[in-house]
């Protein structure tokens, strides 16, 4: 290579940017946009994801079979040694809540007796982790069993690095310290990448003690590797039973949606990024036209004038990367808390507490800005590869060119249409259903400047007829300057129908929620009691003479077609003939169903396992029932089936027994009745009010992220239309001085400049307001069934089409004020100066 | 000097001055420039390149502010008035013809001649066409100008400064973009078309061949005319 060419190309080109400020500026945001955006969302991926893996470590032991009391509650250590005797896999296990004295929140204490714990637990005791001072172990070292440190006192309490370092801040607390609880002092703590986030890991003798559970267990976790005795297990512990493991849902299965419209919304503002880069350095391009015609007519190659270029984007990339990463980190840190709410409220999923950056996420957003710098600029590059030398210079290439594409533009929205259709008829699945908006979307946005072509060429005719010479050429000249600013107004449009789209979903879910948690709450207290606690509900329940009616709520889980599945059983009562929300219903569903000959099912498990009303539902544990009815069931990770409680305990002996929905006369006692219950140890209780407004809390916050990303995407829409407008604003003196020159005051171009774009962006809104709807649709009838397993009646609001499109045109306006202001400051001689020496 | 009883001159330039900053200190382009056109007269400006003819044009137009002198334009000045009120008056007496044509690209050839006309509410019909057909336009009223060649795009511009019959036609280099053959035509039916309509008509051109086509002739050096 002729490098000493290179260089002088690459001073050439780049002196462009140095008179251009404002244009470097726009391909600066629009990559930094794209890039900060997508890392952002990506970031909080990766943290949930992080999330999911500890919590899946911590759950391991919790979802082992097991032996339980027979009553619910604890269960006699004593057993331990008969049902080792005996050949029971058994290990007994201390699971409970912890509370430590000035922490903000409880721990998870665990007690495990280490020589009889299944390896199955996943608690890996003596693993790989950190020593005693905290410095980072071997992990490829051999575990080093060391029973006797952790078993004699003073015993050690493992704790995950990141939980010691919030104790740390909290309550001033490192390695080797001990923690105060209620029931003393725990054994030292020593930080372990064995112990899952939140969760304090001791012997089973230490445990007892903090738990004030001497001599009694919570559970006894039972080696699914290992066989089982032939000895019935009534004769050597009448008072246990075996309980199923715990069907636990696989947070990162569930969740998978919520990601995968996180990752969609990131796509779209990297998009939206892109466009703005797109526009800047196709503009950048045709500016430099002359110039680069000019480098090769001096003698230097295409390719050398081709490496320049993508040096000059190389450089322009990697300053905009780092800065977006920076950006992107930014806005992730501020959505973490709402996505960490989503992640709870919608799935009871394990959140991300923190956020970090590692080296490698550095190197991701700098290749993603470079890889998006390539695409927004392939199109300039070709161009200069091809460009003839002695070609004349055309200042009106850009715009020539634009029109030879129309057609091309043209057909490919057909052709994405054609998909989107075809999706929508064909398509199953939630990745059909994004690639379904995906190609509506882009569709819509390269179908838009077509759309707005016709209309402005319509409207010119009006203008023409009615308004006079001035209205006319406003129109024709917007439709002249719609290549230059198609790239924004498609990010607008895809903003603003995204905004439409999104909120008519959020909206229409919040109208369905509420009313559905109305007539689901239908109780006006709801108790619950701990294992243990539930004969003494019972009789709080009965001695109170406000509780008009005791609704006992029975719960058991079963695995149904490999996922986790709930059996709630009911008391048959008037309350719930009345207020139960039942989509479909068999004529007597609630007789059949009370008399242990039928079942009802959620919305969510009807669509996953395909039944309909009359199919049988098979249940371990008896006949296959069929299924009555198919309730509503909205924010239920899990499927549902409703029996009533006797066949519920037909099918499930084991199923908990400790929750009552209470009726409550007159309903304004119910509060007092809700904390009295609440009052008694072991149980807690709630009057319907409370969970309403906590369910409403949740949902606010579950869908928080979703209007912040939504926003996110709306305010680089702006920047792109503004970054659009600025960077035309010098070319269009050529348009308007001429107008001036015949005759109309600087003022009045002015006001007809600040028209022209606002009309644009209220017709973009105009065509985005459909596009909204169908992306509303698409959202509530395709993704939400594919992601959650429920459908949405689709609501649509007019009041907030008018708020956005009043928004939108608003934000059109503020774009413009810049190169207005500028324009108007354009002293006569300037531009008198275009008739000189325009060119 | 006019009589009491002489019409009203269409344009009177009196005393301009006008000067430009520059990286080597101010430069003075005008130092005191009179002139005044009579109904149908033509002049032809001519000068060195940087000699102020398009400054002196441009202030005649008022398209910009001298620093000092007065333009009347149909017997009314410019000094005082601003922006709106300045391009009121070109709106209604001036015909502004230039080198690059200035059209505007998104309007037709027959919005573009119109263009003028309708602004200032003097639109007719049959003299826009009849202009159309004088100036070689017919059957190209529906393109856009870039379809058009250069000579073509200079008769739409000449068009557009003739259709609202306006007393003054002002001209910058209005063939310094075509070949001598289309600068002929262009300048035949420009001079055509002028003396037609009554309008006085200032040319700046470099041509002395063409300036000697016209009715006068001024020389504009160091500032002064000759």
């Amino acid at each position: 290579m002729n490098w000493r060419g290179f260089l002088w190309a690459l001073t050439a080109l780049a002196s462009h940017w140095r008179r251009r400020p404002l244009l470097l500026a726009a391909a600066l945001v629009g990559l930094a946009a794209a890039t900060g955006l997508w890392i952002g969302v990506q970031a909080l991926n990766a943290e949930a994801r992080r999330a999911y893996d500890d919590a899946a470590r911590a759950m391991s032991a919790a979802a082992l079979p097991a032996l339980v009391a027979e009553g619910g509650g604890p269960a006699d250590i004593a057993r331990f040694g008969p049902l080792r005797r005996a050949g029971w896999p058994a290990s007994p296990l201390i699971d409970v809540d912890l509370a430590v004295e000035g922490a903000p929140a409880s721990l998870r204490l665990m007690g495990v007796e280490p020589v009889s714990l299944p390896e199955a637990a996943g608690l890996a005791l003596f693993g790989a982790g950190e020593d005693e001072a905290g410095n980072d172990a071997d992990a490829d070292a051999p575990p080093a069993p060391d029973y006797a440190a952790f078993t004699r006192p003073p015993g050690r309490a493992l704790i995950a690095p990141a939980t010691l370092a919030e104790l740390g801040d909290a309550l001033g607390v490192g390695a080797g310290d001990r923690l105060a609880t209620p029931r003393g002092e725990t054994p030292p703590l020593v930080a372990s990448a064995a112990a899952a986030p939140g969760v304090l890991i001791m012997d089973f003798g230490f445990a007892q003690r903090l738990a004030g559970m001497e001599g009694r267990t919570t559970r006894f976790l039972l080696d699914p590797d290992a066989e089982l005795p032939a000895a019935p297990l009534s004769d050597i512990a009448p008072d246990l039973r075996r309980a199923a493991p715990r069907a636990a849902a696989d947070p990162a299965q569930l969740t998978e949606s919520f990601h995968l419209n996180l990752t969609a919304f990131g796509f779209l503002a990297f998009a939206v990024g892109l466009f703005i880069a797109h526009g800047a350095v196709g503009l950048a391009f045709e500016q430099r036209r002359g110039l680069m015609r000019s480098l090769r007519a001096c003698g230097l190659p295409a390719w050398t004038l081709c490496a320049a270029l993508g040096a000059e984007l190389l450089v322009l990339a990697l300053l905009a990367g780092v800065a977006g990463i920076a950006g992107g980190a930014t806005v992730a840190a501020a959505l973490l808390p709402d996505v960490a709410a989503s992640l709870r409220g919608l799935y009871d999923a394990p959140a991300p507490d923190a956020l970090s950056l590692p080296l490698s996420w550095w190197l991701w957003g700098l290749g993603m800005s470079v890889a998006g710098a390539a695409v927004a600029s392939g199109g300039a590059l070709w161009k200069a590869a091809r460009m003839p030398v002695l070609d004349s210079a055309r200042p009106e290439a850009w715009f020539a060119a634009a029109r030879r594409a129309r057609a091309r533009q043209g057909a490919l929205a057909g052709a994405l249409a054609v998909v989107a259709a075809g999706l929508a008829v064909w398509g199953e699945g939630l990745v059909a259903g994004f690639a379904m908006i995906g190609a509506m979307l882009g569709a819509a946005a390269l179908a838009l400047p077509l759309a707005l072509g016709a209309a402005l060429a319509g409207l010119q005719g009006l203008a023409d007829r009615r308004w006079g010479p001035l209205a006319a050429w406003m129109a024709a000249d917007a439709r002249q300057q719609l290549p230059g600013l198609s790239l924004a107004l498609m990010a607008l449009m895809i903003a603003l129908a995204a905004n439409v789209g999104v909120g008519s979903m959020v909206d229409g879910f919040r109208l369905t929620f509420e009313s559905w948690l109305e007539d689901r709450l239908a109780a006006e207290v709801y108790a619950e009691a701990e294992p243990g606690a539930a004969p003494r509900l019972a009789a709080l329940i009965a001695a109170d003479p406000r509780i008009s009616a005791d609704l006992p709520e029975w719960r058991a889980e079963t695995v149904l077609d490999g996922a986790p599945v709930e059996l709630r059983g009911f008391a048959d009562h008037a309350t719930w003939r009345r207020r139960w929300p039942l989509l479909e219903a068999a004529p007597g569903a609630w007789d059949r169903v009370a008399a242990g000959q039928g079942a009802m099912i959620s919305e969510q498990l009807a669509r996953r396992l395909d039944l309909g009303l009359g199919d049988p539902l098979a249940l371990a544990g008896g006949a296959a029932l069929p299924v009555a009815a198919i309730f509503a069931d909205y924010g239920n990770p899990r499927g549902q089936v409703r029996l009533s409680n006797a066949a519920l305990a037909a099918r499930a002996p084991e199923a908990e027994r400790g929750r009552h929905a209470l009726r409550v006369t007159p309903p304004e006692a119910a509060e007092a009745v809700a904390a009295e219950l609440d009052a008694a140890e072991g149980v807690s209780a709630m009057e319907q009010g409370s969970i309403r407004a906590l369910s409403s809390r949740i949902f606010e916050r579950t869908f928080a992220v979703t209007g912040a990303l939504n926003t996110l995407t709306f305010g680089v829409a702006g920047i792109a239309l503004a970054t659009a407008l600025l960077s035309l604003s010098a070319a269009r003196l050529p348009q308007t001085a001429p107008v001036w020159a015949m005759g109309t005051s600087r003022r009045r171009l002015a006001a007809m400049e600040l028209g022209r774009i606002m009309g644009l962006a209220l017709l973009t809104a105009m065509l985005a307001t459909p596009l909204g709807v169908a992306l509303a649709w698409a959202l509530v009838a395709v993704v939400n069934v594919a992601a959650f397993g429920w459908r949405l009646p689709l609501h649509v609001f007019p009041a907030d089409w008018l708020r956005l499109a009043a928004l939108a045109v608003a934000a059109a306006g503020l774009a413009a004020a810049i190169p207005l202001a500028g324009f108007l400051r354009t002293s006569p001689a300037a531009l008198a100066k275009v008739f000189a020496d325009e060119r | 000097m006019k009589d009491a009883a002489a019409p009203t001159p269409p344009l009177a330039l009196e005393g301009l001055r006008k000067t430009y900053p520059s990286p080597e200190g101010p430069v003075e382009v005008l130092r005191g420039v009179s002139l005044a056109l009579a109904p149908g007269e033509s002049l032809a400006l001519t000068g060195e390149s940087g000699s102020g003819k398009s400054t002196l044009l441009h202030l005649a137009a008022g398209l910009d502010a001298a620093d000092a002198g007065e333009v009347r334009i149909a017997g009314r000045s410019l000094t005082g008035l601003r922006d709106a009120g300045r391009a009121r008056l070109r709106r209604d007496h001036v015909g502004l013809v230039f080198q690059q044509f200035n059209l505007a690209p998104s309007l037709t050839v027959a919005s573009n001649i119109a263009f003028q006309a309708r602004l200032a509410g003097r639109a007719d019909r049959a003299w826009t066409a009849a202009l159309v057909a004088r100036l070689g336009l017919a059957g190209l009223e529906r393109r856009y100008p870039e379809q058009l060649s250069g000579g073509q795009q200079q008769r739409v511009a000449i068009g557009r400064a003739l259709a609202a019959r306006p007393g003054l036609v002002l001209a910058d280099e209005p063939t310094g973009a075509l070949d001598e053959a289309a600068s002929d035509a262009v300048l035949d039916l420009l001079l055509e078309l002028a003396a037609e309509t009554g309008a006085a008509l200032l040319m700046v051109t470099h041509s002395p061949r063409l300036a000697g086509r016209l009715g006068g002739r001024a020389h504009l050096r160091a500032g002064r005319l000759e």
